[in-house]
């Protein structure tokens, strides 16, 4: 399934990235031979073989992980707003949504 | 080298304190800095300051005084956390990792944060957005990455012991060209809380020592349940330094002849053969093992890995902190100016990567399809611990290589994880155990796996290879 240009900027859009034409003709055959290197997984025949989603060993999947549904301490608006680019009125601003 | 055992034996009878340890170790960060770019950020005045404050409390932690150098993907508070990229700008945590909580608990002194490929994403520490590491024994070449800077802190001496983060090998590949242990312990083992997630999946907090007990003193510091941290197992932590000193005879070693065999430089294996014979001697038995599909771990690895790190770093959008791009009329080309200026190009590619093979119509292709064959490596480990205690392979299929050698070849640079990434899908430890010198002078490690939870093995089969076989040379640059 080779990934040409266009689909190149298909996947920047969803990935909230603007790239270059520069940067689209280098990644353009980067991916396609990443993509065809990975493709050999069809050679394997998997219909009977479960996920192993998530990463978790048996003895974490068996841990229980839940908390009591009681308020604890947070990080407070001071603390979250301190970094901000540009905070205002007790909010994150950010450039106009709709254009 | 000073080790964590030696400096703790001489604050003990007195003859050092926190303050002089600390102060050599910023000394020796700031005078190798220029020649290695091992450190983003030296923080003298709050080290000599906590240092000061520990040799008064005359604490004792069993890191006490130790002066550690901390992976720029952690975050300690109020220190600048770049992840070695440019789009956190000047973030500073208003947290602590769990991991560094426990280190200060233990009584180590941060003396900074170390330089790291952007994100974690890469096997060279060439990705930084702020410039490479040099390898201490051999400044044209790589350090290894992603976790370059805590690995070559280690080997020149700066600091006894450093923390990386392992999401693909980038703990124990590095630790291996720059010939020192690095391990990774088990997925759940350590807290993923303040690690800046790159795999959710595979991510892990690593250490890094110039002995295996060294690093089991760190890694019994940080271990454990954290309940900021959902994926940690409510598993007990072994002692590890009592398994460290426990003799190996009789233990059984798997070793795959099929991982020996393809593409693997001479030398290396060579070397990995005689590191064979050396447990051979020790009184380990060695047994054949295959783990058969164990050659499709890196289309594996790049699936999963790159597909997580999409929605990991989905958050990165100019909004709440770090770099905004200016200049931008509306919400939607605000994130996408600030990521195309923030992110270097191999975050980009994995990033569109990630969202190619998790997007509608691909998802079962690639990301189902890679999952199901993470589970038959998954098997093929718990198979191969049947007959054996732990598994043997080497960690790199090279020594350090030269810069700019792989960066104009993803692929090429993606298969220097070939033995790495294999722990990091089935989620068991694995540490790298410095064994040999190439002709050219450079480090050669050996990599030994072992069931979950099995760290306390690992050290174990580490100091006994150490104890018989220590490496006997220095890097060119080094304290």
């Amino acid at each position: 399934m080779p990934i040409s240009e266009s689909d190149i900027e298909k996947i920047a859009q969803l990935a909230h990235l603007e790239i270059t034409d520069d940067e689209r003709r280098m990644f353009a055959p980067q991916m396609a031979e990443i993509v065809t290197y990975v493709e050999q997984l069809n050679e394997i025949e998997t219909s009977a073989v479960e996920p192993a989603l998530g990463g978790l060993t048996p003895e974490g999947e068996r841990t229980e992980s839940s908390r009591a549904d009681e308020t604890q301490e947070s990080l407070g608006q001071k603390i979250a707003l301190d970094q901000a680019p540009d905070p205002a009125a007790g909010h994150f601003r950010v450039p106009k949504v709709l254009s | 080298m000073t080790t964590i055992a030696e400096i703790t034996e001489k604050l003990t009878r007195g003859e050092t304190s926190a303050r002089t340890e600390v102060e050599a170790a910023l000394n020796a960060a700031e005078k190798l800095n220029d020649e290695l770019n091992a450190f983003l950020e030296i923080d003298r005045a709050g080290a000599l300051k906590r240092a000061d404050a520990i040799d008064q409390k005359r604490g004792s932690g069993p890191l006490n005084g130790i002066p550690v150098a901390i992976k720029d993907n952690i975050c300690v508070r109020g220190m600048q956390t770049s992840c070695g990229s440019h789009i956190l700008g000047p973030y500073k945590p208003p947290y602590n990792a769990t991991a560094i909580d426990r280190l200060l608990d233990a009584g180590a002194v941060i003396i900074g944060k170390t330089n790291c490929d952007e994100f974690a994403m890469g096997s060279s520490n060439e990705n930084s957005a702020f410039g490479p590491v040099k390898n201490p024994w051999d400044t044209s070449r790589v350090p290894g990455g992603s976790s370059g800077g805590s690995a070559a802190a280690v080997a020149a001496g700066i600091v006894p012991a450093a923390l990386g983060s392992d999401t693909g090998g980038s703990v124990r590949q590095p630790a291996s060209l720059c010939g020192v242990i690095g391990v990774k312990p088990t997925y759940g083992r350590v807290s993923r809380y303040g690690l800046v997630a790159f795999g959710s999946s595979l991510d892990q907090i690593g250490v890094f020592a110039q002995t295996a007990t060294d690093a089991a003193t760190v890694m019994q510091a940080i271990a454990g349940r954290d309940p900021h941290d959902a994926t940690t197992a409510q598993v007990p932590v072994a002692n590890y330094i009592g398994e460290t000193e426990k003799d190996i005879a009789g233990l059984r070693i798997g070793v795959s002849r099929t991982l020996l065999g393809e593409g693997l430089d001479k030398e290396v294996r060579d070397t990995i053969e005689k590191a064979i014979d050396a447990y051979r001697e020790l009184g380990a038995e060695i047994v054949d093992i295959e783990l058969p599909h164990a050659k499709y771990a890196i289309a594996v690895y790049y699936i999963i890995a790159t597909a997580e790190a999409s929605s990991n770093l989905a958050r990165y959008d100019g909004v709440r902190y770090g770099f905004r791009a200016e200049e931008a009329p509306a919400l939607r080309e605000m994130y996408r100016k600030t990521r195309d200026e923030g992110f270097g190009p191999e975050v980009k590619r994995r990033i569109m990567l990630g969202t190619y093979v998790l997007s509608a119509g691909y998802y079962d292709a690639y990301y189902l399809k890679a999952q199901k064959v993470r589970m038959l490596i998954r098997n093929d480990f718990a198979a191969a611990f049947a007959k054996c205690d732990a598994v043997l392979t080497p960690t790199s299929p090279s020594p350090a290589f030269r810069f700019g050698e792989k960066v104009d070849d993803p692929l090429a640079m993606y298969l220097n994880d070939i033995y790495t990434v294999t722990a990091n899908l089935a989620g068991i430890p694995g540490i790298s155990v410095p064994c040999g010198l190439s002709a050219e002078g450079l480090p050669i490690g050996v990599q030994l796996l072992g069931p979950y939870w099995s760290e306390g093995l690992l050290f174990r089969l580490a100091h006994a290879y150490q104890q018989a076989h220590p490496l006997n040379a220095r890097p060119k640059v080094h304290t």
